[in-house]
């Protein structure tokens, strides 16, 4: 009962930021102004129940299960991506090195950046 | 939405879908064994082997997607409540994410500029149609924020779940050989780069790696989906005055 309680509230949440995002004509999807309005519920309720802790779990550690109907789509663009495959490949490949290589050298930095700041200010935390 | 009788109902029940589920649970369950017996290989991926293993099976059986997909939508949708689901882990690192907050946000941004950007401006040096140039351009989100945008700028959403599937694969099984050859040892960097990234399926690798990496993954792939809804139509707009075709 605990796990339908939690799986309940996830898709209210999700159908509320649905009805929103289409109410208001929001750009962004309905599931993200969902998970936005969770996050704020949590942050007010000061806690996760239990029964939400449990469903997020078992959604989010099975998580590569749900990419793969999408990832089956492959076969109806076959044609497209054998048209197109270098600029496909190779622009899919280029960026996503940049963009993780980019974003962990940033982070990195910005992070011995500011936080070495705050702690010298603050004592050691970590 | 027309209402469906109870006949229509049985029938849209007892023939497809329970096929094309099933399949779907069976084949990624072998690709998980196979993924544990290699000890987590990440060239073994267990999206990569079971989406080859489906594609296999339907075109020797000459299933065509939609047949398929009538079962595997039960699959696919669950990619709604779990992008909702985000806010627990996000809530959970909320205290660690209140002392980093400035380079996280900053790290965030950078990294969904340089995803649309990098991709739509090689895609399209490389001579890609401006179709696939949109397509491509979300492919670092999470695979319905990534579908929703792809339609509003004038990509193929189909297609695009595809892109979105492939960069989290790449993500997935170079992310951390690369963070060893730059040698970010911070599992919070780690987790940030792969989340925004690769989303879903470079967070899924990183759980593996540590909770820590995961919970950061996850938190950068649920900001980085706000941020790419509301950064890259914008984008787009300037890429092409930018660099017209």
């Amino acid at each position: 009962m605990k796990f339908l309680n939690g799986v309940t509230l996830l898709l209210v949440y999700q159908l509320t930021g649905e009805i929103l995002v289409r109410l208001l004509g929001l750009p962004i999807p309905g599931p993200v102004l969902g998970m936005v309005m969770l996050f704020v519920t949590l942050m007010i309720r000061g806690s996760a129940p239990d029964s939400l802790s449990e469903a997020s779990s078992a959604l989010l550690s099975h998580l590569s299960l749900l990419f793969v109907p999408a990832g089956v789509g492959m076969m109806t663009h076959f044609g497209r991506i054998a048209d197109e495959w270098l600029p496909i490949t190779l622009a899919l490949f280029l960026s996503t090195v940049i963009t993780m290589v980019a974003t962990a050298l940033i982070m990195q930095l910005t992070t011995r950046w500011f936080v070495r700041s705050v702690s010298e200010q603050g004592g050691q935390h970590e | 939405m027309n209402e469906p009788g109870l006949r229509d109902i049985w029938v849209y029940l007892s023939a497809s879908p329970l096929l094309g589920l099933t399949i779907t649970l069976v084949a990624y369950g072998l690709a998980y064994r196979l993924y544990l017996k290699t000890h987590s290989n990440p060239l073994a991926n267990p999206v990569v082997t079971s989406v080859a293993m489906l594609i296999l099976l339907l075109l020797a059986t000459g299933t065509s997607y939609s047949d398929y997909f009538e079962g595997g939508q039960f699959v696919h949708f669950l990619l709604g409540p779990a992008t909702v689901a985000l806010a627990v882990p996000l809530y959970q690192q909320f205290r660690r994410l209140r002392q980093l907050w400035l380079p996280v946000a900053i790290s965030l941004i950078s990294g969904v500029v340089i995803a649309a950007g990098s991709s739509v401006g090689l895609a399209r040096l490389l001579g890609g149609s401006l179709e696939i140039q949109m397509s491509l351009a979300p492919k670092s989100a999470t695979a319905p924020v990534a579908m929703g945008i792809s339609e509003k700028i004038g990509g193929l959403p189909s297609l695009t779940a595809v892109l979105v599937v492939l960069t989290g694969i790449t993500g997935a099984v170079l992310g951390t050989k690369l963070f060893e050859w730059l040698r970010v040892k911070d599992d919070t960097a780690k987790g940030i780069a792969m989340g925004v990234a690769a989303h879903g399926i470079g967070t899924a690798r990183a759980f593996q790696v540590s909770s820590q990496m995961g919970a950061f993954s996850g938190l950068a792939m649920a900001l980085s989906a706000f941020a790419t809804a509301l950064l890259v139509p914008w984008l787009v707009d300037m890429l092409e005055n930018w660099l017209p075709m």
